[in-house]
């Protein structure tokens, strides 16, 4: 199995975890990643609040030399994911769109790369069946609280990915490595993304609620697939103690790190050390078969 | 919910303009508020999403552009998600936005035009986001210099920021897309 593979910006800074467990879990299964030369930024919230051909044009810029490569693309941040899946939505379905965005980045592009996130090829392409035959540990009935925030699902009908109120990608593999995946209410709401810095007081509004929910259905930790969600409901775990009073200390893992634990890959390889609120319990509990 | 509409608006129309920078049917919207009751910070904004629709229908004035929401609104799309009329609410508030930077309109609190400014000025230079150089960006802009600043010295143990800025990227193709779409918004105005 071979993909194009974008790392997005925070690979290199906030979310460095994020791709080293994304490549690390990806060796494990036999999935092998390429970057493409000289990718670049998507543009993110600011780009598509600032001006409509820039936030389209900038992920197109990617795209085209992931269409000349010829490959799937896999994207592992959800705000790329959207971003770009958006771009080739508008490319594909508006000539005038197209045009502007050709003009801007001096070379035509028309939309048709395959964009997927890293949670849909492990599920589509690799299978449950063969993730569970190469699990080595099993979080032996960990409850775990699947959260996939906006990006990934919403709006549906570009992004396609599972269900927009109810998603179930992050429970099935949840449910595999031998964990509870927990039914609760604030899967697909927002934690305020973009605004963690502008604006903290919201985000510690919206954290506070998400986390302080998760804890209250019995969560040992929370798994995402998002830098944003990451970064915004572990770190402001710390502002939400200061503002609330609510000392949640609830570990917030990416599916990958979770996934890699049970694959048997050293926690250093994992990138665990990055998070805030610690995962040292999670650690701990992953029994290990080997 | 009470709506004061004030005398002196824009020669062009606010409501007009998000039609053409959208497409979107307004006309569709049944106040059903929906948008409302799924929308994350709507408790935190005086003038909701479904209000924003009702004051298009209205084709209110330049108070809109200064609407609170406009800015604390978290990009998230369940409004756009959960409307029964199938009514992009979420390209609607891009659409506001931009036309509250082209008219210069209040930026509100937390200054979110100057973070997106700064985010994309490193993008513009490096091709990539170079945390460091938009955080010192925002930071003496809006005077929020101690915010977070207690969580550095581990964010940087950690390496979760990092020092220096992103290589590697096709800068040439990013600074042009940036001097072309910068272009072509001066000659539709």
């Amino acid at each position: 199995m071979k993909y194009a593979y974008f790392p997005g910006c925070s690979a290199e800074s906030t979310a460095r975890d994020m791709h080293q467990s994304t490549l690390a879990v990806a060796q494990s299964l036999g999935i092998q990643l390429v970057e493409p030369k000289g990718w670049t930024c998507c543009g993110a919230t600011a780009g598509h609040q600032t001006d409509r051909v820039l936030s389209v044009a900038l992920p197109a810029a990617t795209l085209a030399k992931v269409k000349d490569a010829g490959l799937d693309l896999i994207v592992n941040c959800a705000a790329c994911y959207n971003r770009m899946k958006v771009a080739n939505h508008e490319i594909a379905t508006n000539q005038q769109v197209r045009a502007k965005v050709a003009e801007a980045m001096g070379r035509d592009y028309d939309g048709s790369v395959k964009i997927r996130h890293f949670l849909e090829v492990l599920l589509e392409d690799v299978g449950i069946d063969a993730i569970t035959a190469a699990l080595r540990g099993s979080l032996a009935g960990m409850k775990v609280a699947s959260y996939y925030g906006c990006l990934l699902v919403r709006p549906n009908e570009v992004t396609g990915f599972d269900d927009p109120e109810n998603p179930t990608s992050l429970d099935r593999l949840v449910a595999a490595m031998g964990g509870t995946a927990l039914d609760w209410p604030h899967k697909v709401e927002c934690c305020g993304g973009g605004l963690s810095m502008s604006r903290t007081d919201v985000v510690v509004h919206l954290t506070n609620s998400i986390v302080g929910m998760a804890r209250a259905a019995g969560a040992e930790c929370i798994v995402v697939s998002c830098p944003m969600c990451q970064i915004n409901l572990d770190m402001r775990q710390l502002d939400i103690a200061k503002v609330t009073g609510n000392h949640h200390d609830m570990p917030v893992l990416y599916i990958t790190q979770l996934l890699g634990l049970c694959l048997g890959i050293p926690a250093p390889q994992l990138g665990l050390n990055k998070l805030m609120i610690s995962p040292d319990r999670v650690v701990r509990a992953v029994v290990n078969a080997a | 919910m009470a709506i004061t509409i004030s005398k002196n608006k824009s020669a062009r129309s606010i409501t007009q303009r998000v039609r053409e920078l959208t497409g979107v049917d307004l006309g569709a919207c049944y106040q059903c508020k929906r948008c409302t009751s799924g929308c994350p910070v709507s408790g935190l904004a005086k003038c909701p999403p479904s209000e924003v629709m009702r004051r298009l229908h209205l084709d209110l004035g330049d108070e809109l552009l200064n609407s609170d929401i406009l800015w604390v609104c978290v990009s998230c799309e369940t409004c756009s998600t959960r409307c029964p009329m199938g009514i992009d609410v979420a390209a609607v508030m891009d659409a506001l936005r931009r036309i509250a930077l082209e008219r210069g309109a209040a930026k509100g609190e937390g200054n979110v035009p100057l973070f997106n400014q700064a985010f994309l000025k490193t993008v513009q230079v490096f091709g990539r986001t170079y945390d460091l150089a938009m955080i010192a960006g925002y930071k003496l802009g809006s005077r929020k210099l101690m915010a977070d600043t207690e969580k550095f010295p581990t964010m940087l143990a950690k390496r979760k920021i990092a020092l220096l800025p992103p290589t590697g990227a096709d800068r040439r193709t990013v600074r042009r897309i940036f001097k072309k779409t910068r272009a072509n918004k001066a000659t539709d105005q």
